[in-house]
């Protein structure tokens, strides 16, 4: 009845049984055992837990785990590497971007993935277009905006070869 | 706010699916990108017995040109992609231009082409858009297939002419004649919500100076994408220019009949609407022929 589901979560394979109905947020959650992608609204608007599938953005509260079957999946507890924060974390540490930090893992991996397609990225507006499908109840954005910003510019500093 | 139990099925092909849904057209459910229909179960508001998802059909993820020199747009093609896939793009700017109006990245990278216009929310950006460009929808069924034009296919709010067992599989536009222009605007609170209204126009500008050819389609101002039927008789042969549009922004009007909800009154839609029926046929008059910065 409950189909065997795996996927390659932040790098290690993953498997379990779950019911068809199972959210991939649910089984990030209650299956890995990775509780850094929040759960707002559950229909799609606050962006709180949004992953990257397949090295894309989705709401994991939008795909059933079943559907990840066979996929790659990125959640926050995967951007830190040896222990070190990203520069996406350095960023939005410095900056102040975060308060409550419930919207931090959404905005986190809507900005990576951002700045992979735009490394070139400097513009305020732009910034906050791209991001404006992640809600934030207490920093009021100035910060965050700042936050990618400057993490725009560091990751540019890190690898001297990309464009832009 | 979880998905109430339903069996779930993963067909691999079209016909499978359609062998699956004949079991039990009334129960069962499609799942495309799932960005208005896992909400929907979320809430609980939608309770099927069973879930066919589309993701692992194969075939309905294709933009390809037809022999006869048509787009086709399979079904499950992404909308995200319709902003970053070099065929729309050169062809379909103006599918490419309304897309980047649909919610936000993340919702995009999910959400298919064939589940807006399935779906048929009357403030969505594809159902106007693929009906101001004239565009057909494909329909595959036990019986076979059929083609239904997009003015026919949006009957009413969610309402389209797929019938239980069916299934949307692709639509096909004809690429506007070379030279003609286009432009998408809508007004919605913030960048990625659903619109107020909104309005796509594609317009030709003859070689003489006068309007060739235009088509026009708006949203959210009704039920179903509003076409006015009339829009030739009153354009064709005439200049371009702002009291034109105008004249016809005001005829829009009179003929539409928007809802008054928590987002907008029906009176400012109805203005709202003049507005933007004017400046999409004046921006799509400016990109005509290269005229104007395009
Ligand atoms: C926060 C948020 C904001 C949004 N904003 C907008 C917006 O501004 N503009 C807009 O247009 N949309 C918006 N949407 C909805 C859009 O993202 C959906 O993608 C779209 O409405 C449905 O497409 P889907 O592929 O996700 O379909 P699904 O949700 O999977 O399916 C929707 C319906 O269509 C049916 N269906 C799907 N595919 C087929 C098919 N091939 N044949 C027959 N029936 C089918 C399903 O059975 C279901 O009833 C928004 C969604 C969210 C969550
Ligand atoms: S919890 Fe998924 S978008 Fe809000
Ligand atoms: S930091 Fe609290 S919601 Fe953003």
């Amino acid at each position: 009845m409950s189909p065997r589901v795996s996927m390659v979560v932040n790098g290690r394979g993953v498997e379990a049984d779950v019911e068809p109905r199972r959210l991939l947020a649910d089984f990030l959650r209650e299956d890995v055992h990775l509780y850094g992608t929040h759960l707002g609204c559950e229909h799609g608007v606050c962006g709180a837990c949004t992953v990257l599938v397949d090295g894309e953005p989705v709401r994991s509260c939008l795909m059933l785990a079943v559907q990840a079957d066979g996929g790659e999946v990125t959640t926050v507890e995967g951007l830190s590497r040896d222990g070190g924060l990203h520069p996406l974390q350095e960023a939005f540490h410095e900056h102040h971007a975060l308060q409550c930090g419930f919207c931090t893992p959404g905005f986190l991996l809507t900005s990576l993935y951002l700045l992979r397609e735009r490394p070139d990225l400097d513009d305020e507006g732009e910034i906050r277009a791209a991001l404006s499908g992640n809600l934030c109840r207490c920093t009021g954005y100035q910060n965050i905006v700042d936050a990618v910003r400057d993490a725009a510019a560091r990751m540019r500093q890190d690898s001297p070869t990309t464009k832009g | 706010m979880k998905p109430p139990r339903f069996e779930y099925a993963a067909p691999g092909s079209v016909d499978e699916a359609i062998e699956i849904l004949r079991d039990a057209p009334e129960e069962s459910t499609l799942l495309a990108g799932g960005q208005s229909l896992v909400p929907l179960l979320n809430m609980r508001m939608a309770q099927p017995r069973v879930v066919i998802d589309l993701n692992r059909v194969s075939g309905l993820d294709a933009v390809e040109r037809t022999p006869d020199g048509r787009i086709r747009l399979g079904a499950m093609v992404r909308q995200r992609r319709l902003e970053t896939d070099p065929v729309v793009r050169d062809e379909l700017p103006l599918i490419a231009e309304a897309a980047r109006h649909i919610a936000h990245v993340p919702i995009r990278t999910r959400g298919t082409v064939g589940g807006s216009l399935a779906h048929a929310d009357p403030a969505a950006e594809l159902p106007a858009t693929v009906a101001a460009l004239g565009g057909r929808l494909l329909v595959r069924g036990p019986n076979g297939d059929r083609a239904v034009p997009a003015t026919e296919f949006f009957v009413g709010a969610l309402t389209t002419a797929i019938e239980p067992g069916e299934l949307l599989t692709a639509i096909e536009i004809e690429p506007p004649r070379e030279g003609a222009g286009w432009a998408f605007g809508e007004v919605a609170r913030t960048h990625g919500a659903f619109a107020l209204a909104g309005a796509a126009a594609v317009l030709q500008v003859g070689d003489a100076g006068q309007i060739a050819s235009a088509r026009l389609a708006l949203l959210g101002v009704g039920s179903a994408p509003y076409v006015p039927e009339w829009l030739e008789e009153m354009a064709v042969g005439e200049a371009p220019d702002e009291p034109l549009f105008r004249r016809i922004g005001a005829r829009v009007v009179d003929e539409i009949a928007p809802l008054d909800d928590i987002h907008a009154s029906a009176d400012y839609r109805r203005r709202v609407a003049a507005v933007l029926t004017a400046r999409a046929l004046r921006d799509a008059a400016n990109r005509s022929n290269g005229r104007g910065s395009g």
